[in-house]
């Protein structure tokens, strides 16, 4: 176990620098440098090349990687072209407030979604089952944007129940978080629990089908103990891969839910400098976001092996 | 004087309580009606008149992550909005388009006016306690000077020296006469900052107030440490600026009340919002205008007749309604405002005509001239539209325009100026003869539409050198006519700036040079009780 933990990780390394390389490049394909994006339609020939030479863009590009690798490696992460801050100072309360969004969403959206999925295939065909399956399905539908804006117009602008405004600061108590940060937290638990319902619907029901469900009918156990102590374990897998994979939505994908209320996490801090191809900046979200992949999939990975005691035998 | 006059002027003035003017009143055998006419008029002065206290929240689009207090840097309404909060300029562009003075108490030109002397104001102090005198003023105007990467550049380009006559004067010297210095050095980059001060982390200046806290592309608080020097400026206690990019977002946050005023309201929304009744929109029509640029000296549009063709083909009022709502008014094809003291009001207005446009496309004489557009969304939220609607409007007259989308990314470096047929804007300048200098003067970096004409060049020089108004008037109307009749930018709309405030919100007013009072809402608002 410990021996494949590692093997992972030292992936996930190489992960991390396949993708710094694509980050970087990608940044630099794209038409223009900071330096236009700073002065835009202000800028003098003279200028620009005062700030292309402050900011150190003359270089050549494959010069500019391999320092910016050479301070990473040495745990610098350099500072931002723009503003001239550190990067980690810039990213660090940015990164605690999507991770404080994301957990929110989870812990409000993972049991309901395990809990409607399981109740759904209990009552599978009843009225509760396509009530739910229904429901789900117009809230993975709809835009995000519009479930936002959905949500302002009536809970925060009509009722004025919460704030549309989400826009918390470190001094921001936490309880006063979780007023603030409530629509943008319902908006994503909208957009995420059917996908995770109808999974948990439908591996438990695949695995009903089995001849050892029969058995357990046969006995004459309650069809929720058997959908809860027999299915389910057997049908963990996939449902725990479908959860990794929306927790890793909730911290990289939530870029629209952040602008609509205005929440300050990494998604937008992320655009902001992808279009000012601010490198440093952009290098370190872009890491942050792939290490969130790799070990939200690792997680997954060794979750799905221990609950299935198969797994971990190779064949 | 009657004694209820007395008693009236005392409530007026706020020297008495309205318990205490009733029951003098009363006494005196005033009717309930006149007494509660006079309080009536009493509120509704006190509420015109400023008060000082309160935090004014502000929700404002324009920032991002990559914003720095350098004045260098500004180029969007947020770090516009603060820095006029932070840092004082030398000239103001006042409300009735004219220069007022700021940190200059007087300025008057010298040497037909390729000097202009600037008479500091004595006894301002920095925000650190040191005196502001002329070498603060020197350092500051010279960070926009030679070597440089400020945005304010081109501003200070004509500028040969600025040198210092004694502690609280200074001279500025031109490569040649411009009888409008002052209007350019209201610049909103020009903030001024003590000698040889860097430190933009903590800035210091001789504005209303200091800066609290600053987390670029999400917030900035301002407060205030002391007294401004401004008398009737400077009314807040402090500033909460929330930066809201997204249109809807900011209406939400000040229709549910969480913010006080919000700075470019969603021209779709206004007729919305009016019904409102606890907010206010504050409209101003101003010299920002879309502009899609030919270039004079480029195949086919070195031909004057398709030019006029495409302008005769452009429906302004179609893109003024579509793009804008009907918020702002139709252009002519010369960058002059209607606003502005020196807009030619005999120059008959430019109508979609596709008949004359056909006309004079048949004129050119050219069989299959390539006519391509490149238009970009980097230019103005709209640009794109704007040339599928003159995509439409010009193939009514026969007239095949083609239609490229740039990419936002690189747009003002890659395409503006390069692309012979290129969408832009152009923000307001404070005097006529300045916007005709920066974009269609010959040898200007910015003459998108390579519009060089002799006659052109001396009528702008005049002008410049001319410091009688009356005999400048002659010299840039024909300027106007010039290019609207051959010049190389359609200019289809200028637009009005749209901000939105509470009712609890006074002293924001419109102002034709930008948004939030041409940013200074900071220095100007206050809030009612």
């Amino acid at each position: 176990m410990l021996n494949l933990v590692l093997q992972r990780l030292g992936l996930g390394v190489l992960t991390l620098f396949a993708a710094s390389i694509l980050i970087f490049i990608g940044t630099e394909i794209l038409p223009g440098d900071l330096a236009s994006a700073i002065l835009q339609n202000s800028a003098t020939p003279e200028s620009l090349a005062k700030l292309r030479l402050d900011l150190g863009l003359d270089r050549p590009a494959i010069l500019r990687f391999f320092d910016w690798l050479f301070g990473v490696l040495h745990g610098d992460f350099g500072h931002s072209l723009a503003n001239g801050r550190d990067v980690l100072t810039e990213i660090a309360p940015r990164f605690a407030n999507t991770m404080f969004l994301a957990a929110y969403a989870a812990i409000v959206a993972v049991p309901l979604a395990i809990g409607l999925g399981l109740l759904a295939a209990i009552r599978q065909g009843g009225v509760f089952d396509r009530l739910v399956n229904v429901f789900t399905l117009m809230t993975i539908s709809v835009p995000e944007y519009f479930l936002a804006y959905l949500l302002i117009k009536y809970v925060a602008v009509d009722l004025g129940w919460f704030p549309s405004l989400a826009n918390v600061t470190p001094e921001t108590s936490f309880i006063d978080r979780l007023y603030y940060a409530f629509l943008p937290m319902v908006t994503l638990v909208l957009v995420i629990v059917a996908h995770m319902m109808r999974m948990t619907r439908a591996s438990v029901l695949s695995v009903m089908a089995s001849p050892y469900i029969e058995m357990a009918i046969l006995k004459g156990l309650r069809k929720s103990r058997i959908v809860v102590r027999h299915a389910l374990p057997n049908a963990l897998a996939p449902i725990i891969s479908v959860v990794a994979l929306n927790l890793a939505y909730l911290i990289v994908g939530v870029v629209i839910v952040e602008t609509v209320f205005v929440y300050p996490g990494l998604g937008q801090l992320m655009v902001d400098e992808v279009s000012k191809h601010d490198v440093p900046v952009v290098q370190a979200c872009g890491l942050i976001f792939a290490a969130t992949f790799i070990l939200l999939n690792m997680t997954a990975d060794i979750l799905a092996i221990l609950s299935n005691p198969r797994l971990r035998q190779p064949r | 004087m009657s004694e209820l006059d007395y008693w009236n002027g005392r409530l007026l003035k706020g020297a008495v309580s309205r318990r205490e003017f009733m029951g003098r009143a009363a006494a005196l055998g005033a009717s309930t009606l006149a007494i509660s006419t006079m309080l009536a008029s009493a509120d509704a002065r006190a509420d015109e008149t400023p008060k000082k206290g309160g935090v004014l929240r502000l929700g404002l689009g324009g920032g991002s992550t990559t914003d720095s207090i350098d004045v260098t840097s500004y180029n969007d309404s947020v770090m516009i909005d603060t820095g006029h909060g932070l840092f004082d300029g030398i000239v103001e562009w006042g409300q009735d388009g004219r220069p007022h003075p700021d940190l200059a108490e007087s300025f008057e030109p010298a040497n037909g006016a390729k000097d202009w002397i600037f008479n500091l104001r004595k006894g301002i102090k920095f925000s650190n306690g040191q005196e502001f005198t002329a070498d603060d003023a020197i350092y500051s105007l010279n960070l926009h000077r030679g070597d440089t990467k400020s945005g304010g550049a081109s501003t200070f380009k004509p500028v040969t020296d600025i040198k210092k006559l004694d502690k609280y004067q200074i001279q500025i010297s031109l490569n040649g006469p411009d009888a409008d210095l002052p209007y350019a050095l209201t610049d909103y980059h020009v903030g001024i900052v003590p000698d040889g001060f860097k430190d933009w982390a903590k800035p210091v200046g001789t504005g209303a107030f200091s800066l609290d806290k600053f987390d670029p592309g999400v917030r900035i608080s301002l407060k205030k440490t002391r007294d401004y020097w401004k008398p009737d400026r400077g009314w807040l206690d402090g500033i909460e600026v929330t930066v809201i990019n997204d249109s809807s977002a900011r209406l939400n946050a000040l229709i549910s009340g969480q913010i006080d005023a919000i700075n470019r309201v969603d021209h779709k929304a206004v007729a919305l919002l009016s019904k409102s009744p606890k907010l206010q929109i504050v409209r101003a029509s101003g010299g920002w205008h879309a502009v899609m640029a030919m270039q004079c000296d480029k195949a086919p549009y070195d031909n004057p007749d398709i030019r006029m063709a495409l302008k005769l083909a452009t429906d302004r009022e179609q893109i003024l309604k579509a793009l804008f709502s009907g918020y702002g008014t139709v252009g002519n094809d010369h960058p002059i405002p209607p606003n502005d003291p020196y807009f030619n009001k005999e120059l008959p207005q430019r109508k979609y005509d596709p008949d004359k446009a056909a006309a004079a496309f048949k004129k050119a004489g050219l069989t299959d001239p390539k006519i391509l557009l490149q238009a970009s969304d980097a230019a103005f939220n709209g640009a794109v539209d704007e040339g599928a609607l003159l995509q439409a409007s010009a193939s009514k007259a026969g007239i095949k325009v083609d239609l490229k989308k740039e990419p936002a990314d690189g747009f003002w470096d890659n395409v503006w100026l390069k692309g012979a047929f290129v969408s832009s804007y152009w923000g307001g300048r404070a005097a006529a003869t300045q916007m005709l200098s920066v974009a269609y003067a010959g040898s200007a970096p910015w003459n998108e539409t390579h519009w060089n004409n002799e006659k052109f060049e001396k009528l702008l020089a005049d002008a410049r050198g001319e410091t009688d108004e009356a005999k400048r008037k002659p010299y840039i109307w024909e300027m106007q006519a010039m290019l609207n009749e051959q010049g190389g930018a359609i200019i289809p709309v200028f637009k009005d700036w749209l901000d939105a405030h509470l009712d609890k919100v006074g002293g924001h007013t419109p102002h034709g040079g930008f948004d939030m009072d041409n940013g200074y809402i900071m220095q100007k608002a206050w809030l009612k009780s």
